[in-house]
């Protein structure tokens, strides 16, 4: 996870600041983030997440900006960097991979123009990572929308960037070509130095993949934080949908063999999930679906139900209709816990009076696993 | 009966050679600029198109000839002035052959779109860089057409000849005004044979073209 308070933004992290008119809207964002770790550019079609993207790679300027990478500015008032010569890998929604090169070829396209810059992956475990070797001979012509996707990531890659972005790399791929690449990502984004910055408007996809978000609407960045925390504000948008979930990160505690629950840690708790989910030790991201949450007063005693969590009620949501989300955070009193959202209808909510600040008891029916590969 | 062919051939391959180094900035530039008088450029490039062949030598006899600022300057250069010489020819074929050179490699460079080059820029290749590493190598079919019609189409030059060439053996005299001057002698075995040759080149170049094309653009899709 990124850990924001260590990092003094202005000097190791991304400091960004585009405003101006472009294409259709008025754009006008800025926000800071941390100089390692996974970053999804999050919200609806045509908010304005791409061209950030490539305000960001110098593919588009805004009137107004200011731009900084580790304390070398890339763009103020005074000069901007081009595209050229910013150390920036940038993956494409569809691949375009150049038709007149070999796959090698087009692996090694920016590499050979890197100059002295050591590879952040070397070339040969970067082919490795993401499956490569079969391909490298063969025309680009014949691969598999998964296959093209993995040769843009690493062509960029091997260009030696300080900073990673992708703009909806998993878009133009089909549901089984999605599976098949995912992993991969995971893996590389846990090896990874460098920042990644993807843009995309798919919720699993985000869980899944990113520490840190920042959310859009209409060319404005409406919140900015760790991920946890933005997927379960309840003022949000993204709370207010029908599947809404949170992801909570967790630590193996131990494993009963006589009825396979695992016991994990998160903060202010304990939670039990069913089945094996890896070493004493490791940490995974779960995600609770806000529908999958209910509220008791008191401990209940007579129930099925795995996991009920003490928890204290941050702030009630009132949504159209008969629901209201409401956040929680595990733990009584002030134990500032890991934060989920619930669901419940605006009737329960009456009728059981519950108030910003009480204590009660979460009744958790299901946690699932996001990926299922474990993360650092 | 040979003189001519060789220079036909010669001047439609230095004509081609000259289009293809001069033309293709000018393409790109008619491709990826932004100004607005770049149609103006444009209609001027694809002039030669609909001109009368005659108009065009008349004018070019004109600003080439040993009165005018230009022939001037070659008789400085070269001591004489370039009409009735291998080197007007040169001259008049470029401006003529222009536009079926200039625009299928606009078009080539057109269909690119910017997306490949904004890939190149990502993966560090400057702008110099990225059009000969990139668009040129993409635009390989619309190079190959270029440089055929231009080829096939000074081969076929007459009007514009015979206004700023003439007619001297050996030195001016290509195939169409020897086909010209064969029917107007009344020899008609020489005509006949010259042109039953281009008739074959021609369909030859067209076939051959049409089927490299499909092959290029196949493999740049």
């Amino acid at each position: 996870m990124i850990d924001t308070k260590d990092s003094d933004l202005k000097n190791n992290g991304i400091v960004a600041q585009f405003s101006g008119p472009l294409d259709q809207f008025d754009l006008s964002v800025a926000f800071e983030l941390p100089a390692r770790g996974v970053t999804a550019l999050f919200g609806r079609s045509g908010c304005g997440k791409t061209t950030v993207l490539r305000c960001l790679a110098g593919l588009s300027e805004t009137d107004g900006g200011f731009l900084s990478i580790r304390g070398q500015v890339w763009h103020d008032e005074d000069h901007f960097l081009p595209t050229y010569k910013r150390p920036v890998g940038f993956v494409f929604q569809d691949a375009s991979l150049f038709p007149h090169l070999s796959v090698y070829e087009n692996l090694v396209f920016g590499k050979k123009r890197a100059g002295g810059r050591s590879d952040i992956v070397p070339i040969d475990d970067l082919i490795d990572l993401l499956g490569l070797e079969e391909l490298l001979d063969r025309s680009t012509h014949h691969l598999s929308g998964g296959e093209r996707q993995r040769v843009a990531i690493g062509r960029a890659l091997l260009s030696g960037p300080e900073l990673l972005l992708m703009d909806e790399p998993l878009a133009a791929l089909d549901k089984f070509s999605k599976n098949e690449i995912i992993p991969y990502l995971d893996r590389l984004f846990k090896t990874l130095d460098i920042p990644v910055i993807f843009v995309s408007h798919d919720t699993e996809e985000v869980e899944r993949l990113a520490d840190y978000m920042v959310l859009m609407d209409q060319g404005k960045v409406i919140s900015n934080g760790p991920l946890s925390e933005v997927l379960s504000d309840p003022a949000l948008f993204i709370a207010k949908g029908s599947k809404t979930s949170s992801v909570i990160d967790v630590e193996v505690m131990s494993f009963s063999e006589t009825d396979r629950i695992t016991e994990t840690v998160v903060d202010g708790g304990k939670i039990l999930i069913p089945g094996v989910l890896g070493d004493v030790g490791s940490k995974h991201r779960i995600s609770i679906a806000a529908n999958d949450v209910s509220l008791a007063i008191d401990k209940p005693s007579e129930t099925t139900i795995l996991n009920v969590l003490p928890a204290r009620i941050l702030d009630i949501h009132l949504l159209d209709g008969a629901r209201c989300n409401l956040l929680l955070s595990i733990g009584h009193r002030d134990q500032h816990g890991a934060k989920f959202l619930a669901r419940i209808t605006q009737r329960s909510l009456r009728k059981f009076d519950f108030k910003v600040g009480q204590d009660i008891y979460a009744q958790v029916k299901s946690v699932s696993m996001v990926g299922g590969v474990s993360r650092s | 009966m040979w003189d001519p062919i060789w220079i036909t051939v010669k001047l439609a391959f230095i004509t081609t050679v000259i289009l293809l180094v001069l033309g293709t900035p000018v393409a790109w530039w008619l491709a990826r600029s932004k100004v607005w008088w770049k149609e103006g450029v444009a209609a001027i490039v694809a002039l030669p198109i609909v001109l009368p062949p005659t108009v065009m030598g008349f004018y070019l006899l004109i600003a080439l000839g040993p009165d005018s600022p230009i022939g001037q300057i070659t008789i400085e250069i070269f001591g004489r002035a370039l009409p009735f010489t291998f080197a007007g020819l040169v001259v008049g074929s470029v401006i003529y052959s222009m536009p079926f050179v200039i625009q299928p490699i606009r078009n080539a460079f057109e269909a690119i779109g910017d997306r490949p080059l904004e890939v190149a820029a990502t993966l560090r290749a400057s702008r110099l860089d990225s059009f000969f590493s990139v668009a040129l190598p993409m635009a390989r079919p619309g190079l190959l057409t270029g440089a055929v019609l231009g080829f096939a189409h000074t081969v076929g030059e007459f009007g514009v000849i015979l206004m700023i060439g003439g007619n001297i053996p050996g030195e001016t005299k290509v195939l169409s005004v020897a086909i010209y001057d064969h029917v107007e002698a009344l020899e008609w075995g020489q005509a006949h044979i010259l042109s039953a040759g281009l008739l074959v080149f021609s369909f030859l170049v067209i076939l051959s073209m049409m089927v490299l094309e499909k092959k290029l653009g196949r493999r740049l899709r």
